[in-house]
């Protein structure tokens, strides 16, 4: 056989061959597909009612007005639904494996994280992306800012940067399974948790908290501090400036480390009884 | 479904690093240690480990159809799993198609098929023939070679009435028969079944077993069976290794075990041995 045939499916082939599988399983059920996408819109559309609310009756909140404030709340939105869309079938791995059928994960010729990763996709989590891009366009058309061409590469790095900052959570709540099969909660602290914490200014938090979002959990790379640089704000924590343009840096530290974590997570699995 | 068609299956190229001659599964000293911690006390949890394989000696040459029997809980399943790639082994040494299934686990995937009788690897709510294509595509088979199997298959387990048919539709017997199929289309060099009669009918029965000692007489493909059911092994079997607490009890041929006691004695001591 030649080489190139010995060689495993490359792992992004491998992802979209089961992601249109699942597509076309989850377009067997259409009415419910179409309903749950339906719903994903609204209720996605309902934080930012929310914002709204909030801005009605004050002008400024942590300092924000409000189309800053949807700057924040649209590239957070619109990273997390892109890494929702792939990633987010790593939350059905505890499942799987307290029910023995990661085994079958373990037994095919390609990618373990791809496997993983496509589980369970279904295209209603296209419903996210819809009020999330929305915001986005929002807010851009209602800054007041000379878009230059940093600017533009900053915001679009910022969605980049955060697509993989929550891919790389994706993978490492898909850790916390292995360690702990019931600790689906504790999981979603780092992935929901972490896009709620990024939607708002992260001022409102306080400073002991921001600071904490910023260097222990470090969600604050994903929106706030390049947003800040976007938005010319000022640091109301005082950070060095640097901080703004790090994510890249963060982002690929913690894909890294995702890496090598579900490396060691596979190494250690125990699989069931039978 | 009994007769076979009679062309012939083409041979199969074996790797290199898996000369016909050596064993196409080598375990030395296989061992499996699982740790857990258990109350002691009213806060105090202690380690506790179990063993579930103890230091097991395996070798199967190329071409063998073992039966591998055994109690519920006497480490058949582990065993597999380690031999699968799937549990990292405590200690000891293992070679399965000229692999160690730790460490090359996804290459060793291409030369393996495995049936889990107990869960399907099918796409619940797609057509059967595309559980199939999606296997091409991941295992890498070669248009021409997929074509050729899957006709052969479609022929000698008569899927040909419900290929088209979602997996979701299907009889417990026509779903095994899906799984082994899958199982086989990328001509593994070995082929683990894991209860792969288990609630199947008479005729069903009849049927795969017919078909399992018609593909290993045909290709050659290495088959390591476990079960619970003494028809199997007494229709299939060439050769038999039970297991008991971890260790092996019996290895030898059928006929050996057979010329000892009456089979079915045999098997139900093995079993009483336990004590659960």
């Amino acid at each position: 056989m030649a080489e190139s045939v010995e060689r495993p499916l490359p792992a992004p082939v491998a992802y979209l061959l089961l992601v249109r599988m699942w597509s076309r399983s989850a377009w067997q059920y259409r009415a419910s597909l179409l309903l749950t996408g339906l719903g994903q819109i609204l209720t996605t559309s309902l934080d930012l009612i929310a914002i709204l609310v909030l801005y009605s009756q004050v002008t400024l909140i942590g300092g924000f007005t409000l189309p800053q404030t949807l700057y924040l709340y649209g590239t957070t939105r619109v990273a997390f639904a892109l890494s929702d869309l792939v990633a987010s079938g790593v939350e059905t791995l505890a499942d799987s494996i307290r029910l023995g059928t990661f085994d079958l994960v373990l037994i095919r010729p390609v990618s373990t994280l791809a496997q993983v990763m496509a589980d369970q996709f279904t295209p209603k989590r296209f419903g996210k992306l819809v009020p999330a891009a929305a915001t986005l366009v929002w807010a851009l058309i209602d800054l007041p800012l000379h878009w230059t061409p940093a600017r533009i590469a900053v915001c679009v790095g910022t969605i980049v940067c955060g697509f993989v900052l929550f891919c790389a959570f994706w993978v490492l709540s898909g850790c916390i399974s292995f360690l702990a099969v019931d600790a689906r909660e504790v999981a979603n602290t780092f992935t929901y948790g972490s896009e709620f914490a990024t939607e708002y200014p992260l001022t409102i938090f306080g400073r002991p908290l921001g600071l904490a979002l910023t260097f222990v959990l470090p969600v604050a790379f994903v929106t706030w501090q390049p947003a800040l640089y976007v938005l010319g704000h000022p640091d109301p924590f005082g950070l060095p400036g640097f901080l703004r343009l790090a994510s890249p840096a963060v982002a690929v530290v913690f894909a890294a480390l995702a890496a090598l974590a579900w490396r060691a997570c596979i190494r250690r699995y125990r699989s069931t009884g039978s | 479904m009994t007769a076979l068609p009679s062309q012939p299956l083409p041979d199969r190229a074996e790797p290199p690093t898996n000369p016909p001659t050596d064993p196409v599964i080598l375990a030395e000293g296989l061992t499996k240690v699982f740790s857990s911690r258990a109350r002691a006390g009213r806060l105090r949890r202690e380690r506790v480990d179990f063993t579930a394989v103890d230091a097991i000696d395996l070798r199967v040459a190329p071409g063998e159809l073992v039966g591998y029997i055994g109690p519920n809980g006497a480490g058949k399943s582990t065993t597999i799993k380690m031999l699968t790639g799937i549990l990292t082994p405590s200690s000891g040494t293992l070679r399965v198609a000229g692999y160690d299934p730790q460490r090359d686990r996804v290459k060793l995937a291409r030369r393996i098929g495995v049936v889990f009788g107990q869960r399907t690897t099918l796409w619940w709510d797609l057509p059967l023939r595309d559980s199939f294509t999606l296997l091409q595509r991941l295992y890498r088979i070669p248009p021409a070679r997929f074509a050729e199997n899957l006709a052969f298959y479609t022929e000698a387990l008569d899927l040909g009435p419900f290929l088209d048919r979602p997996v979701r539709q299907l009889s417990l017997g026509q779903r095994m028969r899906g799984d082994i199929t899958a199982a086989l289309l990328h001509d593994p060099a070995v082929v683990y079944l894991d209860e792969p009669t288990i609630g199947l009918d008479v005729v069903s029965k009849h049927a795969v077993r017919e078909f399992l000692r018609d593909l290993n007489l045909r290709t050659g493909t290495t088959i390591l069976l476990t079960t619970h059911d003494v028809d199997d092994i007494e229709r299939l079997c060439s050769r038999v290794v039970a297991i008991d607490h971890g260790r092996v009890t019996y290895d030898g041929s059928l006929e050996a075990l057979r010329a000892e006691r009456d089979l079915e004695t045999v098997v139900r001591e093995l079993y009483s041995r336990q004590g659960v």
